[in-house]
């Protein structure tokens, strides 16, 4: 756009068009990532979460699943949303929703077979996974297509934040390495080093998620009495 | 017959969908704060499982899999729709719910005031989906898939009750302020998970 050239022009023309990465869409993005985090502050998507988290490679390809389909049915939904009668707006978002998991569904059976065997039911659940319902209730239905979109990267970036950062812990103390890579090395083994097999359990995922809010809680106090 | 029966005590405790799957945690924690309301949420859960499980799997007999849909003609018999499954599981379940919703504001008004926005998140429950999509993964045939319904549900109801059991006498004990509410849930989750683990000793 060029710059206006009359000096005294409106300042309506200014808030007509919002930068595309202006600093509340930046917050927006940010956001979701420590202060709203989708998993330990809205209490949203935790099944996933920890049924995933055994080893690193299936929760980042489950993260960004997730991901993108929490991005693309916010753009979506928050494109059609003043066409969407309030009655029947939960099965028209279940039925977007629903299509997107599909193709995440498709692409993974047909580029990584494994890792889609291994997340099993888990890629269909995909649909029932509440971040996804609760941005679209919360953020999509208001708002301009862009920071939707937005918000949905960003609840996605810090869902995958949480499910990466437990299946790091989980992979390395249960298997001894991460992302398939030994790094506990042999003599460890050899002098008594065992794997912790709790770590495989699934009361493991809880116990570290648990501790996690504990932490972020006791760093920010404004969060103690959210739930 | 028996196996049936194992089906349904394995679907209960060996394979519980809260604390060997954690499927539908999100409710789960939300809700288990009082044992009244707990019980509502998970009559409504087992209701709609059952309702729900069987619906589906005749959806994918009779009109998904490769070959289902020969009784309208053979010609039909490559057809394979199982990508559409998703959909229209998602969308038996969703009206389900909505029958539930409305049978309870008729009948038990106290009810649905109480449990407000669960309700319809019901749907959203990932132990129901789960459960259907369970039922498609393992290949069950009728009889089974209803038995595993009900104990899914069963075991769903079995564990929000005795979570909120243990949240209401957590209300006197000292928990650290950072912990309290849903930390302290997640630990409680845990250990109960740790016990339901030892279910799993047992050969059926």
């Amino acid at each position: 756009m060029a710059a206006p050239t009359i000096t005294d022009a409106p300042p309506i023309v200014k808030q007509k068009k919002e930068a595309l990465f202006s600093k509340k869409n930046l917050q927006t993005l940010r956001d979701p990532l420590d202060d709203t985090n989708p998993i330990t502050v809205q209490v949203l998507g935790i099944c996933s979460a920890l049924a995933v988290t055994v080893q690193v490679k299936p929760a980042l390809i489950m993260a960004l699943g997730v991901m993108f389909v929490t991005a693309f049915s916010n753009l979506i939904i928050s494109l059609i949303r003043k066409s969407i009668p309030t009655r029947i707006r939960i099965i028209v978002q279940l039925i977007i929703v629903a299509m997107l998991v599909t193709i995440v569904d498709q692409l993974l059976k047909a580029y990584v077979y494994d890792v889609s065997k291994k997340l099993a039911v888990f890629v269909g659940l995909i649909i029932t996974n509440c971040i996804i319902m609760g941005r679209l209730e919360a953020f999509a239905l208001a708002q301009k297509p862009w920071p939707s979109f937005l918000d949905g990267i960003g609840n996605g970036l810090g869902y995958g934040l949480i499910l990466v950062m437990v299946a790091v812990f989980r992979e390395f103390f249960g298997a001894g390495s991460i992302l398939g890579y030994k790094l506990v090395p042999q003599w460890a083994y050899d002098h008594g080093y065992v794997n912790n097999g709790l770590m495989v359990l699934p009361p493991a995922a809880l116990f570290i998620i648990g501790l996690y809010i504990w932490w972020q809680r006791s760093r920010k106090e404004e969060l103690v009495n959210v739930s | 017959m028996q196996h049936l029966l194992n089906l349904f005590i394995k679907a209960i405790f060996v394979e519980n969908v809260i604390f060997a799957f954690f499927l539908g945690m999100c409710s789960f924690l939300a809700v288990s704060k009082k044992i009244k309301t707990a019980f509502g949420l998970g009559l409504a859960v087992v209701f709609v499982m059952v309702l729900t499980t069987p619906l589906n799997y005749f959806i994918l007999t009779y009109m998904l899999e490769e070959g289902a849909l020969t009784w309208i003609h053979p010609s039909l018999a490559s057809v394979d729709l199982t990508f559409l499954a998703f959909i229209l599981f998602i969308s038996t379940i969703a009206g389900a719910v909505q029958l539930v919703e409305m049978v309870i504001e008729k009948f038990l008004p106290a009810l649905y005031t109480s449990l407000g926005i669960f309700l319809p998140l019901i749907t959203v429950n990932c132990s129901i989906l789960g459960t259907s999509l369970f039922m498609q993964e393992r290949e069950y045939n009728f009889a089974e898939t209803a038995v595993f319904s009900f104990g899914s549900g069963i075991g769903f109801f079995l564990a929000i009750v005795l979570l909120a059991g243990i949240r209401e006498r957590l209300r006197y004990s000292n928990v650290p302020a950072p912990l309290q509410g849903l930390g302290i849930a997640m630990f409680i989750t845990a250990l109960m998970g740790l016990a339901f683990l030892s279910f799993s000793g047992i050969k059926l």
